[in-house]
């Protein structure tokens, strides 16, 4: 397992650089991950969707999916889509500290 | 690693769910991973995006033999309609919307709808007749401008 440091701090990554060990996120963390991602600043909207991701990953064990997200009214997938170009879901995962995402939707 | 793919412009020509809806997961996965998606919906694939239609898109129990069941018993009325709503149901499960909401999803994400220009001339269709999400009715050498520099997939 690869090691990556954020600042000061080092944290366990997958060969694709999504987080091995999610007690070792911090909001400084997932700001690092979210430069790297091509975002330079998480806004309160970045945020609004990383916090439900986090909820829901408490409550359920799971990642939601798009789909969930826009019909939970969190975001709708066109904003979605604009916060994180480029693959949204498995980028709000990575920030989250989440682990890869395996569905197809 | 070789190349990335950029585009890709997936032609829809089969009806019926299971015809559908592998070029739609296709679209949507590409949009999901940053890659430009173009749907061209032809032939009888074009009840995905046909207003009046989208919502009933069916599967087929008779001479499908995927179906693993005799054709006889798919004649039984009503059992189209119940093969549909269980597939349904467990699509849902997996978060895998039906149809009208797939496609506004997959438009949300930034999927471009082009519908096939001749087979709007056969059908004798209007643009009314289909969902907002539809850009245009475009002809073939359209469909090849849009599609330059990607890849293109046939379902």
């Amino acid at each position: 397992m690869a090691q990556k440091q954020y600042g000061t701090a080092t944290v366990e990554v997958d060969a694709e650089g999504f987080m091995a060990d999610f007690l070792q996120w911090t909001r400084d963390v997932a700001a690092a991950i979210a430069k790297e991602e091509g975002i330079a600043e998480l806004t309160a909207a970045h945020w609004k969707v990383i916090d439900y991701i986090h909820k829901e990953f408490k409550e359920n064990g799971q990642v939601p999916s798009i789909r969930k997200l826009n019909k939970s009214g969190v975001i709708s997938t066109k904003e979605l889509y604009d916060l994180f170009p480029g693959g949204p879901a498995k980028k709000a995962a990575k920030i989250s500290g989440m682990k890869k995402p395996e569905g197809c939707v | 690693m070789s190349d990335k793919i950029k585009k890709v412009s997936i032609i829809i020509s089969k009806g019926g769910l299971d015809g559908v809806y592998p070029g739609l997961i296709m679209a949507n996965g590409a949009r999901m991973e940053g890659i430009e998606a173009n749907l061209f919906f032809t032939f009888f694939g074009m009840d995905a995006i046909i207003k009046k239609r989208m919502g009933k898109i069916k599967i087929a129990t008779v001479g499908n033999p995927g179906m693993h069941m005799p054709s006889l018993l798919g004649i039984l009325p009503g059992f189209s309609a119940f093969a549909t709503k269980m597939m349904l149901k467990t699509m849902d499960k997996l978060d895998i919307p039906p149809v009208p909401e797939y496609v506004e999803m997959i438009a949300d994400a930034g999927g471009k709808f082009y519908a096939c220009k001749a087979t709007v001339d056969m059908f004798g269709l209007k643009k009314e007749d289909f969902c907002p999400q539809v850009d245009s009715i475009i002809n073939v050498g359209k469909f090849y401008e849009i599609s330059a520099g990607g890849e293109i997939i046939f379902t």
